[in-house]
């Protein structure tokens, strides 16, 4: 029997009915009184001097308040990021200023030229219209590899060239992966492009800034993943607002994926023209703003080397990436090709000798930060499509070829820094071809070459590192934070629990798993739990959610708070009791003295805590509430196997994904029915990157693909039913909950699969293409097809 | 949005009469129109929504046997209210989304000819004849390129009225973002002779390929328009297929509907 | 400013519009009724859809001033008479078809129109008849099993097949 509560059991979402009911509170939602507007006014140019911005016209007009420009903010910080990469030489990486609003010049289309605040928003935007302002467009640069060019237009004039950093790991080992690769039997090369693409939750971006003079507070209402963060990034950095005066609230938010990590200038904004203003001040994007505010992901080019041995064994990986920045550094951008992407490029493999070289370069395009997987995506990517096409190479079977390579023994130490404490990667392939039903795939192609299409299988392994991650390590490796988190557990009189945590639920169901592991572990109801999170006045401190942290990482932190509260609370039981605390057992809401008949309820236990009149006050303090900070010892290492089939319509170029399964291990699962919600979710978003989705920008740096008229969002008939599977599970060792994690983990592994499946349908068809670039639109799968 | 007066007449007179004020714009269903608002790319002094104009909804048939569809009348209703003309049906059914159909009107995607819109193609392949409320044009007549028609300042569609063929069939291949389409082919052959129209692919819009309904006119099968191409010179390049992809799936897309129309 | 007045979940609603004031813009901000949501401009997403005299439509794509006399459901007029959940928000909930919670309310009154019209659809149908709504959280699956549900289908044998 499944169970019916507790860890492992699908309890509904109790979210779910007020967002059923349209009774959520989004940020869009809260409108305060005497509350402004805020038009931005966003350059339209790629690259520009600022020469004159006269806003004389626009405050004129009805409404308007106050129109702010650079100038304003010239005392102002500038937005901070939150990640310093040291490059190959040991040098830190170029760091430019990031004005809340454009100083001097524009380096983006979309980049805040003017902000005007107005009594409504069409106000705002009429007034915007009014300002005049004079840019003479200078050249731009958008090509990675043209931007490295020596006369290439800078993006940052006071910094030398658009090369942020040339990162090298482990740059002690490159000559010996030079040697290995020489010496090689056989070596697969592939170029590639990871495209680049625009996260797209479905709820914009939103800002409500608020101030008040009689107790010098802020408030900002914005649609954040870490509202702690936002807090310290724009407190301490940007506007010189102390914690205490400063309070950061992300209520529902519709959607993250990365892109509601980053501290961005609209909050900033908001936050200091509420001050200025003395009133509420809000900001809502529309989607077209969103294609070139919100910071985008990926925009990877690489080149992957693999060597093998005679046996078909590799021996060495080289990878050079271009990793695109953006005209900023967004806030954890640095990270993402560096310590996310580079740490896992041995894969599931035991490859003895890697190298990785990136060059994170500025273009004049919108800044590129974090996105579902970050990092971890482009690492797959690249090397399970050089597995496949060194697989077609030799004649081998894809599969086999894996298994061959893949670590075997924990804990493994890559040569690439990282520990894996656990895995069974054979496992998860074996319940992958059974899932998948390999054996059948040669009867399906038959049946769809009879109807005239092209049939392709494409498998992948993957892994990833999640629960980002020790503070020690991620202090050493350039990160300005610490990557621990928070929660407070607050026992009330009666026995219900609130607890506050600092991981923010933004669609992953915390409201709903984390009282399931409190009910594990105390015996009462999930109902007698609440969570309390977004709100920096609430909860203690947090970190935030994001590469799939929340429960490895917060989760842990309420673990531990709550044995703190089970070991208070045992005092106060064995004093009622009249028994030794070391008799005293929790078991089913009840404590018990071992071997007795004798019991007290939980209720009773939290009564006498604040209403203490029989209580051992000499020994123990009133009240049940107990904080944890928890710094995990490692990352979180999930992984699995994926398979796809896809139907190639050969006269159009048309791919149709048949079938797709999914085999993960994702450690212990609190709560199968959200794990295999956050699977599919993940896999539509890859099945996105694959065929669909394509962030493009022009020559000039205009933004091409900047509606869903031209951005592909998958939609329901773009995608087939998945075949999930997380039977195959090697807990965690080093977190108490044994959990590894499991947000991203479908974007990370289903594009290469994609490609594969393309690649081998292309194949069966005659055409012999190594790659096409993602996304695998109708057009380019057709021109392939004409060699 | 910039700001705007509203009407919503009652009668095509009243609403051929608001549309008398400077730089006035009439309001089909404005599945097109509005969201172009939003951007601020149109600025009317007025908008006349003509969703109350009772006279210009609905569907009935002519004399000669023609589908008679007000230009008022939605995609939906054209969807559910044209039996006798299946890929007319189908073409409406599958434009946009149904929330779009509930509001979409025939007039309106005729009216913005938009190159990529669907009906254009049916209006065309099926030799429709347009109504205003001034005058009737033959659809041959009537598109005269990307966005643009034959149509005067606050000139208004009243009705479209569609000859039935005997064969007909659209095949339409989506542009994965809009889902607009790439490429659509309307063919429709009628005891003279056939007409076949192709929309998405061209930069004058939708347009008529004379040698597929020559080859079609004696032989109406795929095998017939087989070695036919059009030139991928004047075909639309964009971020979703080149030009040479476009005049590819011309030929594909006509080759399809022909087989589909039996 | 014209006044204008429709019926939005059975009961009497009134307010006042410009003529670019959109029907969502009235319903969040005029009404308060901020369960309708916009998440984009182009008419795409479907975050907006609620029921206009019985039809699905896109609240961002119609003007308030186009009500006039309308009948009007939004999200929060769905559940049942007591409170509790209809069947297609329940249907929601058991297969959880929703995550972030953000296209949900357009989700469902579009699921609800198309079990209107079609009271048994088949998965291509659920499929295709949601094409105007983007969910960017779920991957779809369960939102396809929440509508064949409600629909009364074995979901779990279909998505399985």
């Amino acid at each position: 029997m499944p169970k019916d509560h507790g860890i492992g059991a699908a309890s509904k979402r109790r979210e779910d009915v007020r967002f059923l009911t349209g009774t959520g509170n989004y940020t869009d939602d809260i409108n305060l009184p005497r509350q402004l507007y805020v038009h931005f006014l966003r350059s339209d140019v790629a690259h520009g001097e600022i020469r004159h911005i006269d806003t004389g016209a626009a405050e004129a007009m009805p409404g308007v308040k106050r129109v702010f420009t650079g100038k304003d903010f010239e005392g102002v910080g500038g937005l901070p990021c939150g990640w310093q990469v040291t490059d190959r030489h040991g040098q830190p990486m170029q760091e430019p200023a990031h004005p809340v609003i454009a100083q001097g010049k524009v380096r983006y289309v979309g980049e805040i030229l003017a902000a005007v605040v107005a009594d409504s928003r069409e106000r705002a935007r009429d007034a915007a219209e009014a300002i005049e302002f004079d840019i003479a467009e200078l050249p731009a640069v958008v090509d990675m590899k043209a931007a490295l060019a020596p006369d290439a237009p800078k993006v940052h004039d006071d910094l030398d060239g658009n090369l942020c950093y040339d990162w090298g790991f482990v740059e002690e080992n490159r000559e010996t992966v030079d040697a290995a690769i020489r010496e090689a039997a056989h070596v697969t090369t592939l170029e590639l492009v990871n495209n680049r693409l625009v996260a797209n939750p479905m709820e914009p971006r939103v800002a409500v800034g608020d101030y008040s003079r009689a107790d010098d507070q802020s408030t900002l209402y914005t649609t954040s993943q870490n509202p702690h963060v936002i807090r310290l990034l724009m407190g301490a950095f940007v506007l010189g607002i102390p914690e205490h005066k400063l309070r950061v609230v992300a209520p529902d938010v519709g959607g993250g994926f990365g892109s509601k990590i980053f501290h961005y200038a609209e909050e900033a904004f908001c936050t200091f023209a509420a001050r200025q203003l003395g009133r509420p001040v809000k900001w809502t994007s529309t989607r077209s703003e969103a294609f070139m505010s919100d910071a985008h992901g990926r925009d990877h080019v690489t080149k992957i080397e693999l060597a093998l041995d005679a046996d078909n064994n590799f021996t060495a990986l080289r990878t050079e990436t271009h990793a695109n920045m953006g005209a900023y550094l967004s806030t954890f951008a640095p990270s993402v090709p560096t310590w996310l992407h580079g740490t896992l490029m041995a894969g599931n493999y035991k490859t003895p000798n890697i190298y990785v070289n990136v060059k994170a370069v500025f273009t004049n395009t919108v800044p590129v930060d974090a996105y579902r997987g970050a990092g971890r995506p482009e690492a797959t990517f690249q090397l399970e499509r050089v597995i496949d096409k060194a697989a077609r190479e030799l004649g081998v079977d894809p599969i086999a070829l894996r298994r061959q390579n893949f670590v075997t023994e924990f804990p493994y130490a890559t040569p690439v820094a990282v520990e894996y404490d656990t895995g069974d990667y054979n496992a998860t392939m074996d319940k992958l071809e059974e899932i998948a039903d390999i054996k059948g795939f040669a009867a399906r192609r038959k049946e769809s070459e009879a109807r005239g299409k092209l049939r392709g299988l494409g498998v992948n392994a993957y892994i990833e590192a999640c629960g980002i991650a020790p503070s020690n390590l991620v202090g050493q490796l350039g990160a300005r934070a610490g990557l621990y988190d928070a929660a407070t557990v607050r026992v009330n009189a009666t026995g219900s629990i609130s607890v506050m945590v600092g991981a923010h639920s933004h669609g992953q169901g915390h409201e709903t798993a984390f009282p399931q592991v409190i009910s594990e572990m105390l015996g009462i109801g999930e109902d007698q739990v609440e969570i309390v999170h977004g709100d920096t006045s609430k909860i203690p401190f947090g970190m935030g959610t994001y590469g799939s942290r929340s429960l490895a990482v917060c989760g842990s932190a309420m673990v531990r708070a709550t044995e703190k509260v089970v070991a208070k609370a045992k005092k106060i039981a064995a004093h009622l009791l009249e028994a030794a605390e070391a008799d005293i057992e929790l078991r089913d809401g009840k404590f018990t003295v071992a071997g007795t008949d004798k019991e007290v309820a939980w209720g009773d236990v939290t009564l006498a805590a604040y209403v203490p009149h029989n209580y051992p006050l000499e020994d123990v303090e009133p009240g049940l509430e107990e904080t944890a900070f928890y710094d995990p010892a490692n990352f979180t290492y999930p992984a699995g196997a994926y398979a796809c089939e896809v139907e190639v319509d050969p006269e159009t170029g048309k791919v149709t994904i048949e079938r797709f399964a999914a085999a993960d291990d994702f450690g212990n699962v609190i709560n199968p029915m959200i794990v295999d919600g956050q699977v599919h979710g993940g896999l539509a978003q890859g099945i996105g990157q694959a065929l669909l989705e394509n962030c493009a920008y022009d020559e000039n740096g205009q933004l091409v693909s900047a509606s869903y008229m031209d951005y592909a969002m998958p939609r329901a008939d773009d995608v087939p039913f998945y075949t999930v599977d997380h039977s195959c599970q090697t807990p965690c060792t080093h977190n108490p909950l044994g959990v590894k994690g499991c947000g991203e983990a479908g974007a990370i592994g289903s594009p290469p699969t994609i490609v594969n499946a393309v690649i081998d349908a292309l194949h069966s068809g005659g055409h012999k293409v190594d790659h096409i670039d993602m996304p695998l639109t109708p057009s380019r799968v057709w021109a392939a097809m004409q060699g | 949005m910039y700001a705007f007066d509203f009407e919503k007449p009652t009668s095509l007179n009243e609403a051929v009469t608001a549309l008398q004020t400077e730089e006035a714009m009439p309001l089909g269903g404005g599945q097109t129109l509005i969201p172009s608002l939003k951007q601020r790319l149109a600025a009317p002094s007025k908008l006349v929504s003509l969703r109350g104009v009772d006279e210009i909804r609905g569907i009935c048939r002519d004399d000669a046997g023609r589908i008679c569809i007000g230009g008022g009348t939605t995609h939906a209703e054209v969807a559910a209210g044209v039996p006798e003309y299946p890929a007319l049906a189908a073409l409406a059914a599958n434009i946009g989304d149904p929330a779009v159909r509930n509001r979409g009107t025939i007039g309106g995607s005729l009216a913005n000819n938009d190159p990529s819109a669907c009906y254009p193609a049916a209006a065309l392949a099926s030799g429709a004849t347009i109504v205003t409320n001034t005058r009737e044009i033959a659809a041959d007549d009537y598109f005269e390129g990307m966005f643009m028609t034959a149509l005067e300042e606050g000139e208004i569609i009243t009705e479209v009225r569609f000859p039935v063929p005997e064969k007909a069939h659209y095949e339409k291949f989506e542009q994965p973002a809009s889902r607009f389409a790439l490429v659509g082919v309307f063919v429709a052959k009628f005891a003279d002779g056939v007409r076949v129209a192709v929309t998405g692919a061209s930069e004058e819009g939708v347009f008529r390929w004379s040698e597929a309904e020559a080859a079609l006119a004696s032989d109406f099968t795929p095998e017939a328009v087989q070695g036919l191409s059009v030139p991928a010179e004047g075909m639309i390049g964009d971020l979703h297929g080149s030009p040479e992809y476009r005049a590819h799936l011309v030929g594909v897309m006509t080759r399809r509907a022909v087989a589909a129309a039996g | 400013m014209t006044k204008v007045s429709m019926t939005v979940n059975g009961e009497a609603a009134e307010g006042e519009a410009e003529g670019r004031t959109l029907l969502v813009e009235f319903l969040r901000e005029e009404l308060g009724l901020t369960g309708t949501h916009v998440g984009c401009d182009t008419s795409q997403c479907g975050a907006c859809v609620v029921h206009v005299d019985g039809r699905a439509v896109k609240a961002c794509t119609m003007f308030a001033l186009e009500a006039e006399g309308a009948e009007v459901r939004t999200i929060e007029g769905m559940a049942n008479a007591d409170g509790s959940l209809n069947v297609v928000q329940q249907a929601f909930q058991d297969h959880h078809g929703l995550q972030c919670g953000f296209c949900t309310p357009g989700m469902v009154m579009s699921a609800a129109a198309l079990l209107d019209e079609t009271p048994r659809p088949s998965e291509a149908e659920i499929r295709d008849y949601l094409e105007g709504n983007i969910c960017r959280c779920t991957g779809y699956h369960n939102i396809v099993k929440a509508v064949l549900a409600a629909s009364g289908q074995d979901a779990e044998r279909i998505a399985a097949e």
